[in-house]
């Protein structure tokens, strides 16, 4: 089913397919669930809706009422019921429209689900996936537009996860779903339709991508940008930008925010001497804060030529109009400034 | 007679150094009979034609300084003789009581108003409610010498309901509760050792001493829940697990009168009425949600009728029969497909909230002692049997010295057990990973986390 609406384009190279964002997500939910009689998806619209955003699309008619179910307009009421249903032995996918929405249920994902297993002392798992897109959109203003990666990642319990191309989803949302802890996963709506190269053995059906590890997606020797989610893209093309100026970038996709791979990012430190962070957050005690204080805890401080270098997105509450939105989030000339201003040049 | 009652449990509440109203004469006087030896005036029985003994003697004139008798006076005390040559054929085998008729909302008929009980179940059930009193008034001991610490939220007074519901439903049905939970931990599996011993936190706790007195965890029971209401939602989703794996089994959702008006509620009762979850909704109203009177908080107590569309019952929570029966029809309503239903259970608390709560400031000393001396589960459930000629006093006695005993010997065990060790400060973060890292209170301090 997921393989027929598959953006299937044989590129030049042997063994890859072009695949969206919205499709490896919704391969790889159709892999878990028929390989799991325990796993199910619950949420607004995921079912005869085929999903707010199109990623359960085909699944409710594949599986039925019995496994792809949808919900009233009842954030806190359906976690709760998803916390309760993984821990009496199901394996649910609780599908948040958008992360802000999660705030709803934060106590649910939070004291029900990341602290059961402590406070049970083991006695009792809570293996469920909360997943939906998070942070900024297009036009849809300042209650549609967080990004959650800070809070969530702020607790112990949980592992938070956030995918930027197609074989990040695909791999870490099976990953998410065989993983027995409650996991975060942050996808982003503007990804959905982006068509990334997959490899072959990305389309094996046991094929996870392990969390808490990072990725290098470009080798670079004079900087190292580390980012998670859309902005790994802006990266990689301010990457490119300087490439041509001669400025050799380093990027990092986090691919997990919690538990974070800091041991990548010293590892690159250590040989660039450089720092710059970008996430579509805000500032204040975002996930470049605690790149940073962990850089500075760790091995690679000496190894830093100048202080850390935060890209973020604006301290304010996203606003509506369009020049106003683009202005509120990392560009791509914002990169290559704090880059250039970082090494100096 | 009030007054009487009212002089004698003074004085024995001084002879025993207790504070005035907590306790019951009776209560008071099987605290006593371990350093005296007692017999409470037996009930004039209805003696049925089977038995063979003598009807007991009348009680002693002169009141209480009379009951209050040295161990050397013994010959003449009902009953001090038949001990030795008493045999099970004396005690009626089984008996049918009448019990409170529920009211009901959107159901055509309620649950039966006649019970039976058999000996057997009833000194189970007497034994059951005795042991949460007796483990409970440990607990608020044990508080008050600060071995307990932080929130300890005490469940006497209200015995039957967690015995009522045990007696109705399966082990491998599943039961939630909010805060006040050492009574269904008991009930649902957990030794006294290890209730008394997470409470006091120490490694024998039935969470290692992780989680306290709110978070307790057994098969087939999900805690514990501090957060208010958070349970419900939960709760149903263990019975959506129950309807999802086709086991014909249900969960048993408990809240209080002050977690009615949460707003997760309306919206779990709507997902379960709508996908007809077997799920018991219990609303155990205690009147008092910490020291807000139902009144003051609800705009309707019928909390029986608050899931609207979903049926519903109110039960007599003191009288453990009336409980276990409603709680049978309302697994039979779940089991047979017909989706949730509602149950509130009418109960009261002796202790305030919590122990840091005297439960004196919103609520009359008067009130408290009026339901221990009309509405005790325990002494109910011990009138009619003795009435009944189902038990003896001896009996009865001997399981209370019994519990005495087990309680006395967890709280040895809960007090001197070792605390956990640090080393596993912060395992059990994640299930079936391997080790990971975790930070300490400074970057040096790297300490390690198993599953």
């Amino acid at each position: 089913m997921a393989a027929s609406l598959r953006c299937f384009l044989r590129s030049g190279k042997v063994g890859t397919f072009l695949v969206t964002v919205r499709d490896a997500l919704n391969q790889a939910m159709d892999e878990e669930l028929e390989r799991d009689e325990r796993v199910f998806l619950l949420g607004e619209e995921v079912a005869q809706y085929d999903g707010a955003y199109k990623v359960s699309r085909g699944l409710w008619k594949k599986y039925g009422d019995k496994r792809i179910i949808d919900t009233p307009i009842s954030e806190m009421g359906f976690a709760g019921i998803a916390v309760g249903a993984a821990m009496a032995g199901l394996r649910p996918i609780c599908e948040f429209m958008t992360f802000n929405f999660s705030m709803q249920a934060i106590d649910q994902v939070i004291n029900s689900a990341a602290k059961t297993y402590y406070m049970s002392a083991g006695l009792q798992p809570v293996p469920i996936v909360f997943r939906g897109p998070n942070g900024a959109s297009a036009g849809v203003a300042a209650q549609h537009s967080q990004c959650f990666a800070a809070w969530y990642a702020h607790c112990p319990g949980l592992k938070v996860v956030s995918p930027w191309n197609s074989e990040d989803a695909r791999g870490l949302l099976k990953a998410a779903i065989r993983d027995d802890n409650p996991v975060v996963f942050l996808e982003n709506e503007l990804m959905y339709g982006v068509p990334f190269e997959m490899s072959d053995e990305s389309q094996s059906k046991d094929f996870t991508i392990p969390i808490g590890k990072a990725k290098v997606e470009r080798q670079g020797s004079h900087i190292t940008l580390v980012s998670h989610s859309r902005f790994v893209g802006h990266c990689l093309d301010a990457a490119a930008v300087l490439a041509k100026e001669g400025v050799d970038c380093e990027v990092i996709n986090l691919r997990t925010i919690r538990p974070m791979d800091v041991e990548c990012i010293e590892g690159s430190v250590m040989k660039t001497n450089h720092l710059v962070t970008v996430e579509g957050g805000w500032p204040q005690f975002g996930i470049g804060a605690e790149i940073c204080a962990r850089i500075m805890e760790g091995p690679a401080f000496n190894f830093l030529d100048a202080p850390v270098t935060r890209v973020t997105g604006v301290d304010i509450p996203m606003p509506y109009a369009k020049i106003l939105e683009e202005n509120s989030l990392p560009q791509v000339k914002d990169i290559i400034f704090s880059v250039k201003k970082t090494l100096n040049v | 007679m009030k007054t009487m009652l009212a002089i004698i449990s003074n004085a024995l509440c001084r002879i025993t150094g207790r504070s005035a109203g907590e306790q019951t004469v009776s209560e008071l006087l099987i605290g006593l009979s371990e350093f005296v030896n007692l017999t409470s005036p037996p009930a004039a029985a209805a003696v049925p034609p089977q038995a063979r003994r003598l009807p007991p003697k009348p009680p002693p004139a002169g009141g209480a300084a009379q009951l209050v008798s040295s161990r050397t006076d013994q010959t003449d005390r009902p009953g001090a003789r038949v001990v030795a040559s008493r045999s099970l054929s004396d005690f009626t085998p089984q008996a049918t009581f009448d019990i409170k008729k529920c009211d009901v909302h959107r159901l055509e008929a309620g649950p039966p108003v006649r019970a039976e009980l058999t000996r057997e179940q009833g000194l189970q059930y007497y034994r059951t409610m005795q042991t949460v009193r007796r483990m409970e008034l440990k607990a608020d001991q044990l508080y008050k010498q600060k071995i307990i610490r932080g929130f300890c939220h005490l469940y006497d007074g209200q015995e039957a309901c967690a015995a009522g519901i045990e007696a109705a439903i399966n082990p491998s049905d599943h039961l939630i509760t909010a805060y006040r939970a050492h009574g269904y931990t008991f009930t649902r599996g957990v030794s006294i050792r290890e209730i008394l011993a997470e409470l006091t936190g120490r490694r024998g706790g039935v969470a290692k001493g992780k989680g306290g007195s709110m978070h307790m965890y057994a098969p087939h029971f999900y805690g514990g829940n501090g957060i208010v209401g958070a349970q419900v939602p939960l709760g149903a989703g263990i019975a959506l697990a129950c309807q999802y794996q086709g086991n014909n089994q249900i969960c048993v959702t408990l809240y209080g009168d002050g977690a009615a008006n949460q707003g997760q509620l309306f919206e779990t009762f709507n997902m379960a009425a709508l996908w007809k979850l077997p799920c018991i909704f219990v609303c155990e109203n205690n009147k008092y949600g910490m020291g807000t009177s139902v009144e003051r908080a609800s705009a309707s107590t019928d909390y029986y009728k608050r899931g609207d569309f979903i049926p519903g019952l109110r039960v007599d929570g003191m009288d453990v029969l009336c409980v276990r029966e409603a709680a049978k029809f309302a697994a039979d309503h779940c089991r047979a497909g017909k989706g949730p239903i509602i149950m509130e259970l009418q109960t009261y608390r002796y202790h305030g909230h919590s122990m840091s709560d005297p439960g004196v400031s919103y609520r009359t000393r008067e009130e408290i002692q009026e339901v221990r001396s009309k509405s005790d589960p325990i002494s109910l459930l011990k009138e009619r049997l003795l009435s009944n000629n189902m038990a003896s006093v001896e009996e009865l006695k001997e399981i209370d010295i019994q519990i005495r005993k087990e309680v006395e010997e967890a709280a040895q065990f809960a007090t001197s057990d070792p605390e956990p060790p640090l080393e596993e400060l912060c395992n059990h973060i994640f299930s079936n990973d391997p080790p990971l890292e975790v930070r300490g209170t400074n970057p040096w301090s790297k300490l390690k986390s198993i599953s």
